[in-house]
């Protein structure tokens, strides 16, 4: 045996192709081994079970209030919007990056200007799409910081995103998208239901 | 033969110990002309002992759940007998860390360092840059503090703007829909036992490169040009051991004077080292009014912010991230970015100089930004910035051509 292997420097066909096929069993065995392993760092079935929808009493909400609700470890706000914050959503329309909710990040039933199913409740995840930071309720108008033209809005305090009231993103901030609107239904006038649309799967 | 001289035969015979202490100390011959640019080397060692043993002493008293890490942190600062110190002696030595292997890069870049033949040697450090990163931001989410946590949320999105499979991919680095304990648990495993495995490995293989090729100096000169015939031996050379072990113990003197003033006197920092925020327990709810990574940080994510704009086929958000990306990899391509006939800044002509400064210039501005809430006055200082801090690389390989050097020596100056 030793012979052979000192004896030929140069490999033969045979020897060669032993080699290519045992490196190849080989690293087929070395995916299917990491692949278990790769996979272990999946959500957990225990996470996967965790998304149940959350049922939300709104009578309470004064208009101009804002509520915060916690749907599977996300922030999800509920705003109660005046006539006058309203109006603004019609002003602002020019500085919007998509001000009719054409990129999908909202249910059908919310593709209006409100965002909304009923135009004074705004239901929406208060996660930035930029990188998941939770933008600011900022309804005053013109502060010092964010300049005159501030109509009320989210400001994102990480990298300067700028939403309205309806959480719809302004045109040159990092953030690419309007923020999302999860699904929600009312199950009656003041009782919202968040993350699903029928009282039935809930 | 004296007892220890039998003993030491004894090992010999089974272990290359003789040997190896020849190759790599005593008979290491390193350029005789270092200066102070060179302390950061060893002392990057000796911050990397002091992270490891302070971090073993950590891991007893630390619990790595999102319900209890932040309460087991503030247990090891105040009942653990000598917790604050061992506590301290970590986050101090992980700013120290960055700063003493920022000088040493810097050294890198004024002498030509990442020149041939030490283009590998530099690579590997950048991988231990990447590595030296990586466990930064898997401590710092340790604490569970707000900035731990909304720290690692914008951070782990940036993956999510990777176009197909950002989603898959957050998840899977998060195992969990949300940044939550799954992603705190694991954390915890990367930064205790991963990442240290692969950096001292890497550490190891760095000083064998280094070994290899030999040392750069503050004159560019290749010292094993220049052999003494009869002995083989540099001429500009002298044996690392004891002529710079005794020289770094010095810099290792002064560096823990500065080390334990920083301990006992400013352990936060004034927020730089330690963040205000830091001490509120993380809140999934709500993000700080005012966020900022550490400062070693800041310079890259300025550049992250600064893109507000679409450009081409990508949106502003994935344009943000690969220029951060971007920042930190274009080191690796230095050592064929360089067109300069000579290696070293004290031979280079004007030009280079120039763009070094406003280089440097630029990391200082983009990380003091990087400390600042955005204004829109901020934001377009660190788009000029950005665009500073890019040039000095890819115009390289023009201006270090056309730049006026100076002949290099043949042999290193008195």
């Amino acid at each position: 045996m030793a012979d052979s292997f000192s004896n030929n420097n140069e490999m033969s066909g045979r020897r060669k192709f032993l080699v290519a096929a045992t490196s190849v069993a080989g690293g087929i065995a070395s995916a299917a081994i990491a692949t278990p392993f790769l996979l272990s760092m999946m959500p957990s079935e225990r996470a996967k079970a965790a998304g149940a929808p959350v049922e939300v009493d709104i009578s309470k909400l004064e208009p101009g209030m804002l509520l915060m609700v916690e749907w599977r470890g996300k922030v999800v706000w509920v705003l109660n919007r005046t006539s006058e914050m309203l109006e603004t959503l019609v002003k602002v329309e020019g500085e919007l990056a998509d001000p009719n909710s054409e990129k999908k990040q909202q249910p059908e039933y919310a593709k209006n200007r409100t965002r909304s199913i009923k135009p004074q409740i705004l239901v929406t995840e208060g996660v930035c799409t930029h990188l998941g930071c939770s933008p600011v309720f900022r309804k005053e108008i013109a502060p010092a910081d964010l300049g005159p033209d501030w109509m009320g809005g989210f400001f994102c305090p990480c990298h300067g995103s700028k939403f309205d009231l309806a959480g719809r993103v302004y045109k040159s901030v990092p953030a690419p998208s309007n923020m999302v609107v999860p699904p929600h239904t009312y199950l009656s006038d003041d009782r919202l239901l968040i993350g699903s649309e029928s009282e039935g799967s809930a | 033969m004296s007892k220890q001289n039998s003993m030491i035969e004894w090992i010999d015979k089974r272990f290359p110990l003789t040997s190896n202490w020849k190759a790599h100390l005593s008979e290491y011959y390193a350029p005789k002309n270092f200066n102070f640019w060179y302390y950061f080397g060893s002392l990057a060692l000796l911050v990397l002992v002091n992270q490891l043993i302070t971090g073993i002493f950590l891991t007893m008293n630390y619990k790595p759940d999102a319900s209890m890490a932040f309460a087991s942190v503030e247990y090891i600062m105040r009942d653990v007998d000598y917790g604050w110190l061992i506590r301290y002696m970590h986050s101090t030595g992980a700013s120290m860390f960055f700063v003493v292997v920022y000088l040493h890069m810097f050294r890198g870049m004024m002498y030509g360092s990442y020149r041939k033949p030490r283009e590998l040697l530099w690579l590997v450090g950048m991988a231990i840059f990447f590595v030296l990163m990586s466990l930064a931001f898997t401590g710092y989410i340790l604490p569970w503090g707000q900035m731990s946590y909304w720290g690692a949320q914008v951070i782990v999105s940036m993956f999510g703007a990777i176009p197909v499979v950002g989603e898959t991919l957050q998840q899977w680095l998060l195992g969990d829909f949300t940044l939550s304990d799954a992603a705190l648990n694991r954390f915890f495993a990367y930064h205790v036992v991963t990442l240290p495995v692969i950096l001292v490995t890497l550490v190891f293989v760095h000083v064998l490169a280094l070994h290899e090729v030999g040392s750069n100096n503050p004159d560019g000169v290749e010292i094993k040009a220049n052999k003494n015939p009869k002995t083989n031996i540099p001429v500009d050379g002298i044996p690392f051991h004891p002529y710079y072990t005794v020289k770094d113990i010095v810099g290792v003197v002064v560096f823990l004077i500065v080390f334990c003033g920083i301990i006992f006197f400013a352990p936060e920092m004034g927020g730089y080292f330690l963040e205000y925020n830091n001490f509120i327990p993380a809140n999934t709810l709500q993000t700080p009014d005012h966020i900022a990574p550490v400062w070693y940080f800041t310079p890259y994510y300025s550049m992250l912010r600064a893109v507000t704009v679409n450009f081409l086929w990508v949106d502003a958000k994935l344009w943000g991230v690969i220029l951060m990306a971007g920042s930190v990899v274009i080191f690796c391509f230095l050592p064929w970015l360089d067109r300069s006939p000579v290696k070293s800044i004290r031979y280079k002509g004007p030009y280079f100089k120039i763009a070094l400064t406003l280089f440097v210039i630029s990391f200082f501005v983009l990380g003091w930004l990087g400390t600042k809430s955005p204004t829109p006055l901020y934001t377009l200082l660190a788009q000029i910035f950005t665009v500073i801090y890019f040039a000095f690389f890819i115009l390289m390989p023009w201006y270090s051509k056309i730049d006026k050097t100076k002949p290099e020596p043949k042999r290193v100056k008195e």
